[in-house]
């Protein structure tokens, strides 16, 4: 991505007034439908047949055991410093297969369009869309378009449902952690977050923050190969950020994680931002950066077997599973004793002065 | 990050706090104006580091906090107005008026954006001559002048579908107010670094004076606190009471005359209702006559009703004793239980600079 690139909260691609934009027409059913599937959609996944995709797509495996996902995606704008919508669709689902111990393989990909969206921003969302998609090896076997009237959806609204291969050994999830457990993130938090706000809001912060949104599919793979059965369980921190893993971890466990803010890698553009606006960044939303719990002994080679992954290198050990306190979450900052760190409530609100 | 880092310096803070405990011989009584003061002070854990030697007690300086709730009830009024866009800081947004808050009125049907500048509801208001956009304009001293901005802007841009909702308010009358008080506690004043980064603090040599109380003016971060705490208790102890600068890379004495001048020519002071307190003598601002036809509510001829539909949440939230500094926030019956961030009874409880809200997000009074 070009850091130089200027971002607004407009999509970068010049639209003219009279360009080809969706219709209802394109929702029912009739020959521009066809259209719509057979020259737009199904020649960016090349795997689906000339003939559309069937009703029921059929996949073949050996035995293993499968982990099925869904999620859906919506972001405003578009179009963000790091990313976009199209590959955040394909990035979201397979993150959430492979955090939950799963080589992703098969997605499906349903798209509720607005009426008016022009026609080249839909292809723009599906390139990229399908170029995650081969960068995670993950194929796109069955999918779906609805069109609603101007107003019902703000542009294109994507679901994706994921199927992916349980790879041995599983982590064994959050119940599992103990006292004692390393907290590990795998790169600078909260910069999805900031991305997509400092581009929604126009804020002309200077670089841009970029968004993580991308595949942790290698970074999981290189702790199954490094400290396999020692891990406890991993999440990506989307929503709620680092904060909101930590505290369903918490309720899961019954464990307290006490955090040292001077070991989270955060990036100067995230923490400018976040200082500015009243933000913390630990509250702030990630999209390719996840949070790890590992048995203490295996803590460093976890470090540095994530740390080989591009584009993880600042990955670090945050924190520490404690005895019940009362508070599920703490952190050490700088100076004084700990603090606890709340659950977020809703999306973070900037302040006022 | 520079202009922070060297203000958050565990050793310089760690020695601050030593020669705060050496100096103060007694438990002195401080309150620090500002919620963004209260805030970083739990965050850091300053309160607890000081215990015994200097008691914090927060005051009202939370815009969102002491915006009264008729003011709420009128932007919810707007926002459901057809053609209506009620343009509002995004801290705003979760504060209940008496028929809930703007969320709720978004959810409803009403039209609420969230802007980071009062200017963006300008160029809004410039970009959609089909609405009527009527900008919120809360806050201190400190947000006054991007407002008043605002309204010159819209003013030379001939706009006539922007208006603004004022409920601006001014802090130093809040802290005479406090000072008359005959159960007043404080002994000390943390100033508001920022609204002094306007308005200087010229005028709070006869306030110190008067009441025999050191004002010193503090910035946010912990060694900045830590300092104004130093200078208030050493002045403290040694019967002193002067007005001190404490956050000079901020803040001049006479403040900044070209952000006053801009308020000057917009706005007029007057008396305003503050949640909590009632009607403060010059607690506020209202537009001058020449900037009357930006006045949102002349022109959509609504008016303020402070007595009626007052919900029985209000009544159960004591927001008016935790803003003057009478209760600790952990000390209401309903703090944590009936009012939550969640589902609050009061301001104080979602602002992000309310004093509520930080004892809940730091559980001061179940943690220690």
């Amino acid at each position: 991505m070009n850091n130089s690139m200027q971002w607004s909260r407009n999509c970068p691609i010049p639209i003219s007034s009279d360009a080809l934009r969706i219709s209802l027409a394109h929702g029912e059913g009739a020959r521009l439908s066809r259209r719509l599937i057979s020259e737009i959609i199904l020649p960016r996944f090349a795997t689906a047949t000339s003939r559309g995709f069937a009703d029921a797509a059929t996949v073949t495996t050996i035995g293993c055991r499968l982990a099925i996902c869904t999620d859906s995606h919506t972001v405003s704008p578009m179009f963000f410093p790091g990313g976009d919508l199209g590959s955040l669709s394909v990035y979201g689902t397979v993150n959430d297969l492979a955090v939950a111990g799963a080589y992703p393989r098969w997605l499906t990909m349903s798209l509720i369009i607005e009426e008016g969206l022009p026609i080249v921003i839909l292809e723009r969302i599906l390139d990229s869309a399908a170029h995650a998609a081969g960068e995670c090896k993950v194929t796109i076997v069955a999918g779906d378009t609805k069109v609603v009237p101007r107003g019902a959806a703000d542009g294109l609204f994507i679901n994706t449902s994921g199927v992916g291969e349980l790879m041995d050994p599983v982590p064994p999830g959050p119940e599992s952690i103990q006292v004692g457990d390393k907290v590990l993130v795998s790169g600078p938090i909260g910069r999805h977050g900031i991305a997509v706000m400092s581009t929604r809001e126009s804020f002309a912060f200077e670089p841009s923050p970029l968004s993580d949104s991308g595949s942790v599919i290698h970074a999981v793979a290189s702790l199954r190969n490094s400290v396999g059965e020692h891990l406890r369980t991993i999440r990506d921190a989307t929503r709620g950020g680092v904060s909101a893993v930590l505290h369903e971890w918490a309720m899961e466990c019954g464990h307290t994680f006490a955090l040292t803010e001077s070991c989270i890698p955060v990036t100067d553009e995230v923490r400018g931002a976040c200082e500015l606006l009243g933000l913390d960044p630990l509250y702030v939303a990630n999209e390719g950066t996840i949070v790890i719990a590992v048995d203490p002994l295996f803590a460093e080679i976890a470090l540095n077997a994530v740390r080989q992954v591009p584009g993880c290198g600042q990955a670090a050990i945050i924190g520490e599973v404690q005895p019940k306190r009362i508070t599920p979450v703490t952190i050490r900052r700088n100076f004084g004793s700990p603090q606890p760190v709340d659950e977020p409530s809703g999306a973070p609100l900037p302040r006022i002065c | 990050m520079k202009f922070i880092d060297e203000f958050r310096d565990p050793v310089l803070a760690t020695e601050l706090v030593r020669r705060i405990r050496a100096t103060a011989k007694q438990p002195w009584v401080l309150m620090e104006v500002c919620g963004g003061q209260t805030h970083s002070l739990l965050r850091h854990g300053i309160d607890v580091e000081l215990q015994g030697a200097v008691e914090l007690i927060h005051g009202p300086g939370c815009p969102v906090c002491v915006t009264d709730i008729s003011a709420i009830d009128l932007a919810q009024q707007l926002a459901s107005l057809p053609g209506v866009v009620l343009a509002s800081f995004g801290d705003m947004l979760r504060v209940p008026g008496s028929q809930g808050s703007l969320l709720t009125a978004r959810a409803t049907g009403g039209d609420v954006m969230m802007v980071y500048s009062p200017v963006d509801a300008v160029r809004h208001a410039q970009s959609h001559p089909d609405q009527q956009v009527v900008f919120f304009a809360v806050g201190f001293e400190t947000t006054a002048p991007a407002t008043a901005l605002a309204v010159l802007q819209a003013h030379q841009l001939g706009l006539t579908n922007f208006s603004v909702l004022v409920s601006h308010v001014r802090v130093q009358p809040a802290m005479e107010a406090l000072m008359q008080a005959p159960d007043n506690r404080v002994e000390g004043f943390l100033a508001a670094g920022h609204v002094c980064s306007i308005t200087g603090y010229d005028s709070y040599d006869s306030f110190a004076k008067r009441h025999r109380v050191p004002v010193i003016v503090t910035g946010f971060e912990p060694v900045d606190l830590l300092q104004g705490i130093l200078e208030c208790v050493t002045q403290l102890e040694t019967g002193t009471a002067e007005v001190r600068n404490s956050y000079g890379r901020s803040v001049e004495r006479l403040g900044n005359p070209a952000a006053q001048r801009v308020v000057d020519t917009v706005y007029e002071i007057d008396d305003r209702a503050w949640r909590g307190f009632g009607v403060i003598p010059a607690g506020g601002y209202r537009l001058r006559e020449e900037y009357a036809t930006f006045d949102a509510q002349r022109r959509f001829g609504l008016t303020r009703s402070a007595e009626k539909n007052d919900p029985t949440d209000t009544k159960r939230c004591r927001a008016g004793d935790v803003l003057s500094g009478r209760l600790k926030p952990c000390d209401c019956p309903e703090f944590g239980k009936a009012c939550t961030p969640d589902s609050p009874l009061g301001a104080p409880m979602v602002s992000s600079e309310g004093a509520c809200a930080a004892y809940f997000r730091y559980h001061r009074g179940s943690l220690t």
